[in-house]
């Protein structure tokens, strides 16, 4: 088959790194070649970051170009906006409807832009938004963002079975926070 | 069965796999995870060491006593180790050493974009390029090889690519070898005149011989492609953007290899083209060393000198389609989402007092560099590790008012020491801020010699800060908590008045650190806020202007007070 591309985008300190191992992980268990990058140090400290997933028969480059995304994964709406041009043409934005002022707009410089959801629909992505840090504080943390926004990308993945999912959840989340991740996956996958 | 691997854990494997027994590093972006990896096998010694000099000549001394060695570090470290690495090519080694240089092309975390290849020329080094994680661990291994048959460290050149992306790996198991025991030979160990000059023929027909085997290592390899109208030289993570973007399309030499490079292969190789190109990040190394052996070819005139290269800027170069994605309107401006301080960083009341002060402010590296983003705007020079305190000594002797050097406390150590020793020595009046924060933040908790900690989180020697001012020679040391802004603002003052020179360590462990309690998030009592937005001044992510009132985010909020100090009207209100 040929490569498919996941972009995990947010805010640095939203739960993008454990996105990114659950996903490497149920990937590679499914017999695919994998790469996932990642950029690690400034960036991390409440900058915008993103992680590449690619997966299929052979993958080469670790990065996913402009136009490339089949999906993009957001934290945080701002951040969808931001990658838009990575998406395919026929690509799907799974975003929370999170929104974090940057400094910019914090100290007044800049406005966060007004109807960014449908400023985004109206260039023909096809967007799944939904409120994730509303089911993450249900499932009991508003860290388990990350695990909601998964259970809903899992709706995309008619391969994978529920199960499957599930058993890279158990795998890749420490034992303690596990029904509260599982909870979170499946508010997300259910919504 | 095949795991999921980063580059830098993979590199670890390849080290811990060959029988490495002795790590010594500085943590640096994107190397770092090399070390913290090593650092979970318990047959291999690890340490973090205050800065890369001191890493290599470790790394050095355990190859001279006969245990395979390493020292890893970032392409700025480089530099500071550039001192024993020039020798150790004159001595040679004893056990094998590898010595791991990571480059940040696009510098997501760095200071410039200086491409280390540069070193291995200059240092007559063999130096090998993976371009994934299964060829790091392949490559460090195979560098010991080369390194004990040619009596030379070897150098491994990751980029943040290699380094911080995970691929398929397929690990094996440790080989133990035995100790080459310690052979006293002044000739060839003390770089003496005498001695160096007898060295200097060694190194040059070693790299004769290293350069033969580059022709016949499996390290440099040609992929064949169907259509000969093109042939691609290239190595490191380039290679994946070639493939990614041409397929089988061209032949492609891909060298594992890059220092000495196989002339009579490349010569061969461009024998088989019509048109010859290389695809390189940075500069033209390989293209320079091309057109010197007088082969026609193209490379930085396609791809220029700057940051990365991707699949697209290949194929849109080389004149083949590229995919587009989707675009906003041109009336939607998207806000720039810059790094910054964390909520709650002990950095940002002392950047803040600094600011009010109208103090210049020659900064330093770490994540207090971001400083000088607004609107704290309290930083006017950032150089290299430990230039605060040598430049804020020059700063002052050209007759330079209201100056400090800010430096964290692990940089400080690293190479602030020697410039502190300047000031104690030739005696500017200078100001020097220690930015205390129990850690090495920005490359992400790694502890130092002020910590009491080492590498595995053990119990560890532990250098007072105060007491090595004091050693020094500084009568003024003094200590504040940047958690409180009159106390800053005073000492800040005291010690810019004061006719001698002064340390000022300002002391707070980071934020994030796990042990550090967090107060509850404060509240803004709306009916007091007059919206003066003074509170806006710290330039903290965690407060915001909502309906013309300040706003606390209380998941971000943890509770440090500094913005409570700044409003005259008791609007803030502590977390209950």
């Amino acid at each position: 088959m040929t490569t498919k591309n996941i972009m995990i985008v947010g805010v640095g300190g939203q739960g993008s790194v454990l996105a990114s191992k659950l996903l490497g992980h149920l990937l590679t268990k499914q017999g695919y070649d994998v790469k996932v990058s990642e950029v690690h140090g400034m960036s991390q400290r409440g900058g915008s970051v993103v992680t590449y997933v690619r997966y299929g028969d052979k993958v080469y480059s670790p990065v996913i170009d402009r136009g490339q995304a089949d999906f993009i994964v957001s934290f945080e709406i701002l951040e969808a906006a931001r990658w838009l041009d990575y998406l395919s043409q026929d690509g799907q934005i799974v975003t929370s409807t999170q929104q974090i002022d940057p400094m910019p707009v914090l100290t007044g410089a800049m406005n966060y832009p007004e109807n960014l959801l449908a400023e985004i629909q109206k260039t023909g992505a096809k967007v799944d938004a939904l409120d994730c840090l509303k089911l993450a504080e249900q499932a009991g943390s508003s860290k388990a963002v990350n695990l909601v926004l998964l259970g809903r990308l899992s709706h995309y993945f008619t391969d994978i079975t529920q199960e499957a999912w599930q058993e890279a959840i158990s795998e890749c989340v420490p034992q303690k926070f596990l029904d509260l991740n599982r909870k979170a996956f499946d508010l997300g996958r259910n919504a | 069965m095949k795991r999921l691997m980063q580059g830098n854990e993979a590199a670890a494997r390849g080290l811990y796999e060959a029988g490495c027994c002795v790590a010594s590093s500085y943590p640096g972006t994107p190397s770092t995870e090399i070390t913290e990896e090593i650092a979970k096998y318990d047959d291999v010694y690890s340490e973090w060491s205050p800065n890369e000099k001191v890493s290599m000549e470790t790394a050095f001394g355990a190859s001279l006593a006969g245990r395979r060695s390493f020292c890893g570090m970032k392409h700025v470290g480089l530099n500071v180790a550039a001192d024993p690495l020039f020798t150790v090519s004159y001595t040679g080694v004893n056990a094998g050493m590898v010595i791991c240089v990571a480059d940040d092309a696009g510098m997501h975390s760095s200071q410039n974009e200086q491409d280390s290849r540069h070193y291995a020329k200059a240092a007559k080094l063999p130096m090998l390029e993976p371009s994934d994680s299964q060829e790091a661990l392949d490559y460090f291994k195979a560098a010991y090889e080369i390194s004990e048959k040619f009596d030379a460290p070897v150098i491994v050149k990751m980029c943040t690519r290699v380094a911080h992306s995970q691929s398929l790996v397929e690990a094996g198991e440790r080989q133990e070898v035995p100790e080459r025991p310690y052979e006293k030979n002044i000739a060839k160990y003390v770089m003496m005149p005498g001695n160096a000059i007898k060295r200097h023929p060694v190194v040059e027909e070693r790299m004769k011989r290293l350069a033969d085997f580059a022709e016949t290592s499996g390290l440099n390899r040609i992929d064949d492609g169907s259509d000969k109208s093109t042939g691609i030289v290239t190595s490191s993570t380039c290679y994946q953007y070639v493939k990614e973007a041409l397929g089988d399309k061209f032949p492609v030499l891909k060298l594992g290899m890059i220092w000495p490079m196989p002339e009579r292969k490349l010569k061969n190789f461009a024998d088989t083209v019509d048109r010859l190109v290389i695809v390189e990040e940075l500069d033209g190394f390989i293209e320079e060393h091309c057109k010197i052996l007088g082969l026609k070819c193209e490379g930085k005139s396609l791809f220029g000198y700057l940051g990365e290269l991707s699949q697209n800027i290949i194929a849109e170069k080389l004149g083949l389609p590229v995919t587009r994605g989707r675009k906003l309107d041109d009336s939607v401006k998207i806000p720039a989402r810059p790094p910054l301080m964390c909520a709650g960083c002990p950095h940002r009341g002392l950047f803040f007092t600094l600011n009010q002060a109208g103090c210049t402010v020659l900064g330093d590296i770490g994540c207090y560099t971001l400083g000088a983003v607004a609107p704290l705007s309290a930083m006017d020079m950032t150089l290299c590790m430990g230039a605060s305190v040598s430049a804020v000594h020059g700063f002052s002797k050209a007759g330079g008012k209201n100056v400090v050097a800010v430096i964290g406390d692990s940089t400080f150590m690293h190479s602030g020491m020697t410039g502190l020793a300047n000031i104690a020595y030739n005696q500017s009046k200078s100001t020097v801020i220690i930015l205390d924060n129990s850690i090495t933040g920005m490359t992400g908790h790694q502890q130092n010699p002020t910590t009491g900690l080492n590498i595995k989180g053990d119990p560890a020697g532990k250098i007072d800060l105060e007491s090595l001012c004091r050693a020094m020679g500084f009568n003024r040391v003094r200590v504040v908590d940047p958690y409180n802004l009159k106390e800053c603002a005073d000492v800040l003052r005291e010690e810019l008045d004061a006719d001698e020179s002064s340390v000022i360590i300002s002391r707070r462990p980071c934020a994030l650190l796990k042990h550090v309690k967090h107060n509850p998030p404060l509240t803004v009592d709306t009916a007091k806020c007059v919206g003066c937005k003074s509170c806006m001044k710290i330039g903290c992510p965690a407060l915001s202007m909502k309906g013309g009132k300040a706003h606390v985010d209380e998941t971000l909020c943890v509770g440090c007070g500094v913005c409570e100090q700044r409003c005259k009207f008791g609007a803030f209100k502590g977390g209950e």
